[in-house]
């Protein structure tokens, strides 16, 4: 028997040990690419690439307010001084020039000035081209500003640093005061800072924010006592670690607040310590299992994953429960287990159909809830059967709650004892009642909205578009993407892109637009550009040509001379120049390389005129589309995310019916007899239709969530309905008592779990806990009525 | 009378003068202090060793009490710079950029010169320049050097020329001898 013994808990243990090898191990993901897809079509890719890493996925606006306006700008300049020396950071504006950076970003710009201006042309350079140029300039000394350009002008005759510094320009930035960004008001100063990271590392984000934090103490403590000054910063990344935090919390204290409750339920039936130990053993291995099972399949975890193995406590404590009770009856674990574990075993066969069909689906977070739930029955079940018999003291003995069993059993039987044809009719009506409601509402029925299952709190919403809005031109929703298979080539895409969204920037359907060929223009036109240069005794005697009809003194141009012969015989500009200047930032923002494919992204600034900033985004893909810039796509942000969630509920409605279709099936072949599955499917397809009418006469929109609550209603309730089913017959009236009251604890257990939830403050768990709580409820009902035939006792 | 107390009487005469003009010119800032709104063509002529001859640009300023001035230049090439307080905004090609005026020297004494000028703020002329009056309330010139190391590498001097509460003239002089001279068209003209 030891030997025996042996051979089953050692293999137990190592797996337990190996799982928690590995969940320990494991890299846990919060962002949003549970709901991205695994596959995703070219545009989609561009989305996901846009949300994880694009500009926008890097953006912290940070707000100083609270004290005056001058500490408030004192604080700001010191936060900005100490995170611009913090590699965290790509970039941190605070509207205040940073000289240093400015110097070179001026030095490399003018170097490189006949490289970087798209103005170079082999026509340019011409008496006639010349002429216009040098007219230009005169003119333009001629503006306010020409002091400013005065100097430039014996290098730089034709205006080309300047044509660059116009090309790089941002629409109209937020207010100045003091020296720093405020918003509209005042009450604010505002800074924007960019991580180094990806918007998809969380760990990444919330060390940022942290240093973001520790600045602003450093920068309060600097500006010394009284200074009562607060900190206000909002962004995907700061959404991203708060969603964490929140998920976090909730799951934890709902996890514990649920398993305290079950364990209380546990020890009040069983009036055993060690059976309430015991009884938590399968929970434990599976939940372990299925997070350890998810990890390897996946490679990492989602937080949503996570969050969900709450819920596994409810139903995988039934098993421990069905066996304890069970077998408590003439202390025969041998007879349970020929008697009872079939009938588990199916219901826990039916639950993995039912999960299975999340498998297939091409969203991460649908497919690891899938793996999660079946390696978790899975390890549940087993645990149940073959090491809980192993592990029982001899001496173990659990009250006995066949008495409230027998008194669930008379109740039951009052109920039955009204005509089957009443029964029947009550049935249909509810579900008739219950369709009525769901196809009248059906229109409204399903939320299509990402935003839906976003722990954001509404202030927090809030907070995010006040800043947005007091910065204006950062906020970055609307993008052009090229892709290309070079960086070379997304450079060229990105130029033709330009060149016809220049168009619209004039007809003023976008305000303007970045690129990053206005940073660093493809080696293609570079090469065009200083094959266009002319030779030295060419270009002198082109400017002495132009010059003889205007009034710039051709004398003082010879700077200009040696700086164009310079330029055509230099090297041409790659990323590694750009290196040291804030230039370096802006472009790696707006490229993406991505398991070999290159995307440029040109983000889009709605026209100043308009009154709601909005782009009519079909315009300007009509002007890529008229100008042939084939590989350039306009990308909605808002209308793609949405689309691709609506794309995903569709995905899981319709693999919820795949799975529905495998259950039918596997009980068919089990229970060889149609009837007998219609009787055990009512009582669930009852409880799942009123659940769903009552959240829509709650004024509930459905989503994901509450469909994957349906699924383990289906998953829980099929355990009591075929034990009711099994029940005629096999079993003497005595034992009929014990299971019917170890089907209500367990039931007690479920509903106690999934309550819990419906408590949360996080949307997804909270869609969980208000469809699995009464629906498990209902499924008991219904079964204990519709499906047993057992004889009813008089 | 001795030499000594000859010397005496011209130092109090000169002084005498000072404090003359000094009213002067609180006279005249006073009369302009008046005047809340003032919009009035320019002629500008800009005298630049890197051109044969001047170049010239007209437009129009416009002034609103107590500290937004706009220098809307239309011709050779349309620019428009518009300050409020010390937000400085130019308009070029159909682009706006929102700058700071402290942080453009090229702008700022220009702007400071004329806008503090116009509103007859005394404190603010002394805070930026050192301010030499000289003429009288009918007919004056008020000559500000700044202060500041940063713009005077740019501006050496702004020179503005006026009669009552019109300006008639302001010359940009800077230190490399380049100079503007513009022309402000009285009103009613």
């Amino acid at each position: 028997m030891t030997g025996r013994r042996a051979r089953i808990i050692a293999p137990w243990l190592i797996g337990v040990a190996a799982a928690v090898w590995v969940v320990a191990g494991a890299h846990y993901l919060t962002d949003m690419s549970a709901f991205l897809p695994a596959k995703p079509t070219e545009l989609q890719s561009l989305l996901v690439d846009q949300l994880r890493d694009g500009p926008a996925s890097r953006l912290i606006m940070i707000a100083v307010e609270g004290g005056g306006a001058e500490s408030r700008a004192q604080v700001s300049g010191e936060m900005a001084r100490r995170l611009r020396g913090d590699a965290e950071f790509s970039s941190v504006d605070n509207g205040a020039p940073a000289d240093a950076e400015r110097d070179r970003d001026r030095d490399f710009l003018f170097r490189h000035r006949y490289l970087l201006s798209d103005d170079v042309a082999a026509e340019r350079f011409t008496a006639a081209g010349l002429r216009a140029a040098l007219q230009e300039t005169i003119g333009n000394l001629a503006a306010p500003t020409g002091l400013m350009m005065k100097e430039l002008v014996p290098h730089d005759p034709t205006g080309e640093m300047l044509h660059i510094i116009d090309g790089l320009a941002r629409t109209r930035g937020p207010r100045m005061l003091n020296g720093v960004w405020v918003a509209g008001d005042g009450s604010r100063a505002l800074l924007v800072a960019r991580t180094a990271a990806p918007g998809s590392d969380t760990d990444a984000q919330e060390h940022a924010l942290q240093a973001i934090r520790g600045a602003f103490r450093a920068a309060v403590g600097a500006a010394g006592p009284g200074a009562a000054l607060r900190l206000r910063m909002s962004g995907p990344g700061v959404f991203a670690v708060a969603a964490r935090d929140k998920i976090k919390r909730a799951a934890t204290r709902l996890s514990i607040a649920s398993s305290l409750l079950v364990i209380g339920v546990l020890a009040t039936v069983y009036r055993s310590a060690a059976a309430v130990l015991l009884g938590l053993l399968p929970v434990a291995t599976g939940a372990l299992c299925g997070i350890a099972a998810v990890a390897l399949g996946f490679g990492a975890v989602h937080g949503i994953t996570l969050g969900f193995g709450v819920t596994l406590i409810g139903e995988s404590v039934d098993y421990s429960i069905y066996f304890f009770i069970q077998s408590r009856r003439r202390g025969a674990v041998r007879s349970w287990q020929q008697q009872f574990w079939p009938t588990v075993r199916l219901g826990m066969l039916t639950s993995v159909c039912g999960f299975a069909s999340l498998l297939p689906s091409g969203f991460p977070g649908l497919a690891q809830l899938g793996v999660y739930s079946i390696s978790g029955l899975v390890a549940a079940a087993a645990v149940t059967r073959f090491v809980l018999p192993q592990l029982l003291p001899r001496a173990l003995e659990v009250r006995d709650v066949a008495p409230l069993g027998a008194w669930l059993g008379l109740q039951r039987d009052r109920l039955r004892r009204a005509a089957p044809g009443l029964r029947a009719g009550v049935a249909c009506a509810l579900a008739l009642g219950a369709i009525a409601i769901l196809v009248a509402q059906r229109s409204t029925l399903w939320n299509h909205e990402l935003s839906r299952l976003s722990p954001i709190s509404a202030e927090d919403l809030r907070t995010d578009a006040a800043l947005r809005s007091d910065l204006g031109g950062a906020d970055v929703l609307d993008v052009v993407v090229v892709s290309g298979s070079s960086l070379e080539a997304v450079l060229q895409g990105a130029e033709r892109a330009g060149t016809a969204l220049r168009a619209s920037v004039d007809a003023g359907v976008i305000g303007d637009f970045d690129s990053p060929a206005a940073y660093l223009p493809s080696l293609a036109a570079q090469r065009a550009r200083r094959d266009a240069l002319p030779a030295r005794t060419v270009l002198g005697a082109a400017l002495h040509d132009a010059d003889s009809g205007l009034d710039l003194d051709e004398s003082r141009l010879a700077p200009f001379i040696e700086d164009v012969d310079a330029a055509r015989r230099g090297a041409l500009v790659t990323r590694d120049d750009l290196r040291g200047t804030t230039l370096a930032a802006g472009f790696d923002a707006l490229i993406v390389h991505r398991s070999g494919r290159w995307s440029a992204m040109l983000p889009l600034h709605a026209p100043a005129a308009a009154a709601a900033p909005s782009i009519d985004l079909a315009r300007v893909a009509a002007a890529l589309a008229a100008a042939r810039v084939t590989d350039a796509r306009v990308l909605d942000m808002k209308a793609q995310t949405d689309a691709l969630y609506s794309g995903y509920l569709q995905d899981a409605i319709r693999l919820s019916l795949y799975g529905l279709a495998l259950i039918v099936l596997l009980l068919l072949a089990a229970l060889r007899s149609p009837a007998r599955v219609a009787r055990v499917l009512a009582p669930l397809g009852l409880a799942v239709l009123m659940v769903a009418a009552g959240l829509a006469l709650g004024g509930r929109q459905l989503n994901l969530l509450h469909l994957v609550g349906m699924l383990l209603i289906v998953a829980v309730g099929s355990n009591y309905a075929l034990f009711f089913d099994a029940e005629p017959g096999a079993h003497d009236r005595a034992t009929r008592s014990l299971t019917l009251a170890s089907l209500a604890i367990a039931n007690l257990a479920t509903v106690i779990g999934f309550g819990l939830l419906s408590f949360s403050q996080v949307p997804v768990l909270e869609a969980l806990g208000e469809t699995v709580a009464p629906g498990a409820f209902l499924a008991l009902l219904f079964a204990a009525l519709m499906t047993s035939r057992a004889p009813v006792d008089a | 009378m001795t030499r000594r107390s000859r010397v005496l009487c011209l130092a109090l005469l000169s002084g005498m003068a000072a404090g003359a003009a000094a009213d002067d010119l609180d006279d005249v800032l006073r009369s302009l202090s008046g005047r809340r709104h003032g919009e009035t063509k320019f002629v500008e002529r800009h005298f630049l060793s890197l051109l044969k001859k001047p170049v010239e640009s007209r437009g129009e300023l416009i002034y609103d009490a107590p500290d937004r001035l706009q220098k809307r230049t239309t011709e050779p090439r349309p620019e428009d710079l518009l300050v409020n307080g010390n937000e400085l905004t130019l308009v070029r090609g159909g682009r706006s950029r929102v700058l700071e005026l402290d942080s453009y020297p090229a702008v700022a004494p220009f702007v400071e010169g004329i806008r503090a000028t116009l509103a007859g703020d005394r404190a603010a002329l002394e805070r930026a320049f050192h301010l030499q009056f000289s003429g009288n309330a009918a007919h004056w010139t008020l000559a500000l050097v700044p202060l500041d190391a940063g713009m005077a590498k740019v501006v050496s001097e702004v020179r503005i020329e006026g009669e009552k509460d019109d300006l008639l003239q302001v010359e940009i002089r800077q230190p490399d001898g380049d100079r503007s001279m513009m022309t402000l068209q009285p009103p009613g003209q």
